[in-house]
């Protein structure tokens, strides 16, 4: 689960890391006054959307007086900002923050990261900040220095120290750097999150050190033990048919094919679609019900697909294990009675009680085309497509 | 596999009285794994199956002397069922359980790490399929009756994948030593590796069907492991070609965040460690053959 901008500096300094004043607003009314609130003489307007890059997709203006403020949080609400993460959609702006402007002396890079090779969490960080990470690897490889935290333990003083000399800060604030590392060390590990990126983390010209843009993303298994973490989703900012499904306990993922899937266990769905590919078609979408497939799945799987207007033949492929074809397959019958499907359909059963299932559609009079393995599945909606 | 389970292995249920263990150990039971009885918190002393209820591992290992046990606790307890479970002497413990957050797996692998190597418990999962020896026992919730008895050796991420693999070489006339479901989750009990390493000293086996997918550095840490240390053939076929990058395609673990984490990133890698890949998952079964037939 990602959170916003604004959120992810609250969270961090709630654990001492120093972020410039600000506040957040939803009007230009409340833009003008929230600036007046923060005071000093010029402001940074930045829309809340769940992506990075948004400065080069014009949704951080700075401005200099309140009227501008104003204008600037008028032009930005409501628009859809497309960036380099959003996809062409782009993500609707329905929040704004207001930040006092802070003279720049360096931008610093700090990230962390479940590091998956060695078990523990990984503290990356570079004197590159305001590049991407991958910028940086790619370009300025050498400036990384990386920090392996052994989790039983936690963040030790003299890491972040290292850390902190290494990306040349001055002795004067060498305690103030590695309190900030800390802190959002301590951040990670107290919430569960699975991303920290402050990018940049800046020094000021007041010797000030200062998190001026942070990201934060949190493991969704965990979101059952943190409730003010997970108060902090915004489902605006997400697709809204992965949002009808991650409500009905489906997971699915939007993509830009035209071949609807509903696939039970998320490696054999991973695998369908590459069969459709293989074959010459483009999924629509990665659905997994589940390694059960109950009926109730099925119903609202049928939903979702259905849901999206590029699907133009859907593909149900479904291994079933302790739970049988039979049952599937009246679960499918029963889907299509309550929901109309108006485009091709190809059902491919395997598993436990396989004929009995298959029968069972054949009786139904629903209309489908019936394949037998997985690369016939993929053969049949490609051609089904093509007619 | 006599590594992980066999026929002797004495099998206990965690959470066995909800409706999960009751379910899938009356599978088990059916398939002919040997289940001795179970825990369940505050139940012990009863009966339930018709076998003995603890409330601690510890009382159930003391009186059944079993050695193998798998979980259906709920995600938020299962951390502490897996420290319980190696504790009390288990020997392979399978976590079935989606859900558990990656910070508890971290802490159960380091809490694991206070046991020599001798004596320290291995966990299959979590978010997984369990274990399989076909004709000896079965410690997982899956459909045992298409798996055949032979001499391959399954290690799978996805459970339906895995599934779908057993099915094509059972058509195939080709039976299965083993098949470990190894789990979809970023930080699991055994790697890839680890269960590979396995196979190879395993005498039932003749040959490794490995069927991994986008997201983690496993497979590539097997594929150099098996170029360096195995003389067995290892099959490999990656799931997730056609995966965008950046996105989590059901499993926790199934997201490219590195280089060297996509599909086909892992075939090239995995080729030059001598591995032959399954070039579509419908070829599993094929590849496997043709590979039998060149040994």
């Amino acid at each position: 689960m990602d959170i916003h901008e604004y959120q992810a500096k609250k969270i961090l300094s709630d654990f001492g890391v120093t972020i410039p004043r600000g506040g957040i607003v939803y009007s230009p009314e409340n833009a003008e006054n929230k600036a007046r609130e923060i005071g000093g003489s010029r402001w940074v307007v930045k829309a809340q959307i769940h992506s990075g890059a948004r400065g080069k997709a014009g949704g951080i203006i700075v401005c200099d007086s309140p009227l501008e403020v104003a204008q600037a949080t008028d032009k930005l609400l409501g628009k859809k900002l497309v960036t380099n993460q959003t996809g062409p959609e782009g993500k609707i702006v329905n929040r704004i923050y207001i930040e006092e402007a802070t003279d720049i002396e360096r931008e610093l890079y700090l990230g962390l990261v479940f590091d998956r090779s060695s078990e523990s969490i990984m503290v990356v960080s570079s004197t590159e900040g305001g590049m991407s990470v991958e910028e940086i690897s790619k370009e300025k490889p050498e400036t990384i220095i990386r920090s392996k935290i052994e989790v039983a333990v936690g963040m030790q003083s003299f890491q972040a120290r290292e850390l902190a000399f290494g990306l040349g800060i001055e002795p004067d604030l060498i305690r103030r750097a590695s309190d900030t590392i800390i802190g959002c060390y301590k951040a990670f590990s107290e919430l569960d999150a699975t991303m920290v990126e402050v990018n940049p983390l800046v020094i000021s010209k007041q010797k000030q050190i200062l998190a001026l843009d942070c990201k934060m993303s949190f493991d969704n298994n965990a979101m059952f033990r943190r409730n003010q973490v997970s108060e902090l989703r915004d489902k605006t900012q997400e697709d809204s048919k992965e949002v009808f499904a991650s409500d009905r306990g489906l997971n699915y993922v939007s993509l830009d094919g035209n071949i609807g899937n509903i696939i039970n266990g998320a490696g054999l769905a991973m695998a369908s679609m590459d069969m459709i590919k293989l074959a010459g078609g483009s999924p629509a979408n990665f659905l997994d019900v589940g390694g059960g497939a109950t009926p109730e799945k099925i119903v609202k799987a049928f939903k979702l697909v259905t849901m999206d207007e590029k699907v133009k033949v859907i593909l149900v492929n479904i291994f079933a294990g302790i739970n049988r074809c039979d049952w599937v397959a009246e679960g499918i019958v029963e889907a299509l009675k309550k929901i109309e499907v108006n485009v091709p359909l190809v059902i491919r059963l395997a598993g436990t009680n396989v004929e009995k299932g298959n029968q069972i559609l054949k009786e139904s009079k629903i209309n489908y085309i019936e394949a037998n393995t997985l690369e016939d599945a993929a053969n049949k909606a490609v051609a089904a497509l093509n007619k | 596999m006599t590594v992980l389970i066999d026929k002797n292995s004495k099998i206990i249920i965690q959470g066995f009285t909800g409706k999960m263990g009751t379910f899938h150990a009356d599978e088990m039971i059916k398939y002919g794994s040997n289940v001795v009885g179970g825990v369940t918190p505050g139940k012990g002393g009863s009966k339930h199956l018709n076998l003995p209820v603890f409330n601690t591992v510890k009382d159930a290992v003391g009186k059944t002397g079993a050695d193998a046990s798998i979980l259906f606790v709920p995600p938020a307890f299962a951390a502490d069922s897996a420290m319980e479970a190696a504790d009390a002497g288990i020997k392979t413990c399978v976590a079935i359980v989606d859900g558990i957050p990656s910070h508890d797996m971290i802490r159960i692998k380091r809490y694991m790490r206070r046991y020599t190597k001798s004596s320290k418990m291995t966990l299959v999962g979590p978010n997984c399929a369990g274990i399989i020896s076909p004709g000896k026992s079965m410690l997982g919730i899956m459909p045992g009756h298409i798996y055949k008895e032979g001499r391959i050796g399954i290690i799978s991420r996805s459970g339906t994948l895995g599934y779908e693999a057993a099915q094509q070489l059972k058509n195939l006339n080709i039976g299965v030593s083993t098949s470990v479901g190894i789990g979809g989750d970023p930080i699991n009990g055994s790697s890839f590796r680890d269960i590979i390493e396995k196979f190879e000293t395993d005498d039932e086996t003749d040959a490794i069907l490995m069927i991994g997918e986008i997201g983690g550095p496993q497979e590539v840490v097997a594929g150099e492991f098996a170029k360096e240390n195995m003389k067995k053939p290892v099959i490999a076929y990656i799931a997730g070609l056609t995966a965008p990058k950046g996105r989590v395609m059901g499993h926790a673990g199934a997201i490219v965040s590195a280089y060297g984490e996509s599909a086909i990133e892992k075939v090239e890698i995995l080729k030059e460690c001598g591995i032959t890949i399954s070039k579509n998952p419908s070829v599993m079964g094929d590849t496997v053959k043709s590979v039998l037939e060149k040994m």
